[in-house]
């Protein structure tokens, strides 16, 4: 079983200023022996990998084995389900997230995250973005506004369809655009990782080439994480994948690996659709 | 192609199923139709059995004339401050029942038809015109013109709703002569045998009621009665006056002894109804007026006022209580058995019969706290803990039905919990939280017993200027005057309901309007 060895606290390489398109092979984010709990059940056992920066990660495996789950304990969204309980380490630029100490909600405006089903507020276009923004008091004025409203946009490859009509409402668009709303949205906050939680299982395959695509351009700038149920989804936009099964982490490694010379035989046959 | 096998769809066992099916179906939307129509019909007949006996009460009888204030009478002692005109009731009397007393000088013979005549208009119906006066002094010396309401008996005459009044038609008089006695005979006059059939058939044979004759100013009353001739007892008028214009016979048959207005004061009703000075107005002293014990005078505003008050009292407790209490337990309560405990027993609140609230407002309120008697204070914070679980049902209702993606995508940008629900959610559930709040206070509005128990069925004269103030509420009017004995109760009580169902009327249009206005597609 191929695990990435602990992070180094040297990030250096990984910070913003660092001008490198290419998968770094030094971790982002970096989990030890997580486990999840919902009351008493235990939904992820164990699991220890690490979320390279500038890449995509991809998880996949069978429904109900714990990949979103997981997925949730990066920006600490467990925390809103009653009953759920999560053990170990999560290390994010050396810092354990998981900590009681950290402040959840300064933590989610570093790691991002889009759903399953685009959730747009009821309101406008603009305001849909600018809600982030607001709340944490990154910018100064209108202007300002205005310009992280128009970047993120931009970057979510937007722009051009909904410049004119900045005042409709958000749910006024189609689903991938409403999606890509979402991702929008979650960009306007400036997050270093952002989380997709099955992107385009709501959408048809048109919508889901142009999230895709947005993803591979999303991958320059942030770390992405993104669960999904198509392994073809995962082949094409991802660089590391791991393969979870029945809340264990099964194997994990370069995408080209995984698909193609896969060390498991759980992982092999679950990839040739013998199970899942 | 082969023969198509029996596993054909078109089988005789397939279309007697398609049948049964299609009557079945076909009989449940008749059920649901019927359910429909039985409720709006019998919506309808509450209305219309309310709105028919409320019509009557929308216009009042009232007596107009032209008085000139006499400054002796309207203010004896040279006093013009406004309390003490307003005091000097019987001033005002003296000039109204005087200029009676000019237009019908026959009942200042005796004392009894002086009573009589006075009866006409209420001692206290002359209150509006001193109030006027009080408030501008300078009409002291003055002649105006006034309209004081008659008396509930005559103006239930009026209206035909008691006694009955049967007229006819007797058209042009014969010949009228005093005898030797001094009784009058009218003769010669053939339109009386319509009189005649027309009693007979009303008082079944009998002669018990009365029969008047009204020609010109004069009213008579008939003492013997055949096909062309009757003898007559003057009431009002001259002689002489009787045979200007053609005959018209009221044919009254209940007797004299059994309804409250006597002949002679209906011969005056008629003559005065004759001259214009009877007249049906609109009757805005049913909202402008307070309580009182004579219907003519009764008015609903202080009940309204201090519905409105104890309505005020009751919004701004249960509201923000009942919408807070919701938020907490529904977004930020963890779920336990407390938590549990507390919602079935917030469901079984709204269970709890009203007049249960009412013995605890009484014995809590009241008696433990010694907050005032009968006050908008009270019986709102009594109607508040009755609507307080509806409330906080209605608002969960709300909050539950946005959808929690909502919430998630406020908490992944970064929003607090707090910021997530009032931010997000809260805007979403407002107009359901409105809605559940409106329909509540619509309830309260409505609630009687609870008020009943802590006084707010006395009888109020002023209207209420503070919560603390003694008042009563619109359905303990209602409760009131139903049990009130006199007649003219029953189309002021229609009426107190009209006007309680239109408020209720005006605050469900508001919730519908809040639905359409804020309700938002996600």
């Amino acid at each position: 079983m191929d695990t990435v060895g602990p992070a180094k606290a040297d990030l250096a390489l990984t910070g913003e200023g660092a001008d490198n398109t290419q998968a770094l092979t030094y971790p982002r984010i970096d989990c030890k022996n997580v486990s999840v709990y919902y009351d008493d059940k235990q939904a992820v056992f164990d699991v220890s990998l690490a979320i390279h920066d500038r890449a995509v990660t991809a998880l996949i495996g069978p429904s109900g084995c714990g990949k979103s789950t997981f997925l949730r304990c990066l920006n600490r969204m467990n925390d809103t389900i009653e009953g759920a309980k999560v053990t170990g380490d999560i290390f994010m630029e050396g810092e354990n997230i998981n900590s009681p100490d950290v402040d959840p909600v300064l933590l989610r405006s570093r790691v991002g995250m889009v759903f399953q089903k685009p959730n747009p507020f009821p309101k406008s276009i603009y305001d849909n973005i600018a809600y982030g923004p607001r709340i944490h008091g990154m910018v100064d004025g209108r202007d300002d506004l205005d310009a992280v409203v128009e970047k993120s946009l931009r970057r979510a490859g937007l722009w051009d369809e909904v410049k004119d009509r900045l005042t409709q409402p958000g749910t006024s668009l189609s689903g991938g655009q409403q999606q890509r709303l979402c991702i929008a949205r979650a960009i306007a906050v400036r997050p270093e990782v952002i989380l997709m939680d099955e992107p385009c299982s709501a959408l048809d395959p048109i919508a889901t080439a142009r999230i895709e695509e947005l993803i591979d351009e999303l991958r320059k700038r942030y770390c992405i994480v993104i669960v999904t149920h198509s392994m073809q989804q995962a082949a094409r936009v991802s660089q590391r994948t791991a393969f979870f099964h029945l809340g264990n982490l099964v194997e994990m490694g370069d995408t080209d690996q995984i698909f193609t010379n896969p060390r498991v035989r759980r992982t092999e046959d679950y990839i040739t659709g013998r199970f899942g | 192609m082969s023969k198509m096998p029996d596993s054909s769809l078109i089988t005789p066992k397939a279309l007697k199923h398609l049948k049964k099916r299609r009557a079945a179906d076909a009989r449940f939307r008749l059920y649901g139709i019927a359910a429909i129509v039985f409720a709006l019909s019998a919506l309808a007949l509450l209305v219309i059995a309310i709105g028919t006996r409320a019509y009557s009460a929308t216009t009042q009888y009232v007596y107009q004339t032209e008085v000139l204030l006499q400054a002796d009478l309207v203010a004896p002692e040279g006093e013009t401050s406004e309390a003490e005109i307003t005091r000097n009731i019987e001033g005002f009397y003296t000039l109204v029942r005087d200029k009676l007393f000019t237009e019908f000088p026959e009942a200042t013979q005796s004392q009894a038809t002086r009573q009589e005549l006075s009866e006409l208009v209420n001692r206290l119906a002359v209150l509006p015109l001193a109030e006027r006066v009080a408030a501008n002094p300078t009409l002291i010396g003055k002649s105006i013109k006034v309209r004081v309401p008659l008396s509930d008996d005559l103006d239930l005459y009026f209206k035909g709703s008691s006694p009955k009044d049967v007229t006819v038609r007797v058209g042009s008089a014969g010949k009228v002569q005093t005898d030797a006695e001094g009784s009058i005979n009218l003769t010669g006059t053939p339109g009386l045998s319509k009189v005649v059939s027309t009693r007979s058939l009303l008082e079944e044979g009998q002669t018990t009621g009365s029969v008047l004759l009204a020609g010109g100013d004069a009213v008579a009353r008939v003492e013997a009665l055949t096909a062309d001739a009757a003898r007559l007892t003057l009431l009002t008028g001259e002689l002489e006056d009787l045979t200007q214009t053609p005959l018209i016979a009221h044919i009254i048959p209940l007797p004299e002894a059994e309804r409250p207005i006597s002949d002679q004061q209906i011969a005056w009703a008629i003559a005065l109804k004759k001259a214009g000075n009877a007249r049906r107005v609109l009757h805005t002293s049913l909202l402008t007026h307070t309580d009182s014990t004579y219907p003519e005078l009764a008015g609903t505003l202080a009940a309204i006022v201090g519905s409105l008050l104890t309505m005020m009292v009751t919004a701004c407790v249960a509201i923000p209580m009942g919408i807070f209490a919701a938020v907490y337990l529904e977004e930020f309560a963890p779920r336990n058995r407390l938590t549990n405990l507390i919602e079935v027993n917030i469901n079984n609140l709204a269970a709890v019969p009203s007049i249960v609230f009412g013995l605890l407002g009484a014995s809590l309120l009241l008696g433990t706290f010694g907050l005032p008697r009968s006050a908008p204070i009270v019986g709102g914070l009594v109607l508040a803990l009755l609507i307080l679980p509806v409330v906080i049902i209605a608002s969960r209702a709300s909050l539950r039905s946005v959808p929690p993606s909502i919430r998630s995508g406020a908490l992944a940008v970064g929003a607090s919990r707090m910021q997530a629900v009032f931010h997000h959610v809260l805007p979403l559930a407002a107009p359901g939280m409105f809605t559940g709040a409106i329909l509540g206070m619509a309830r309260a509005l409505g609630e009687t017993a609870p008020l009943l128990l802590i006084g707010m069925v006395a009888f109020v004269a002023e209207v209420p200027n503070s919560a603390t103030d003694e008042a009563t509420a619109l359905p303990v009017l209602i409760y009131s005057w139903a049990s009130n004995a006199e007649r003219a109760w029953e189309p002021m009580t229609a009426a107190a309901i009209v006007i309680l169902l239109s408020l209720l009327v005006i605050m469900n249009v508001v919730v519908v309007f809040l639905r359409r206005r804020f309700e938002r597609r996600w």
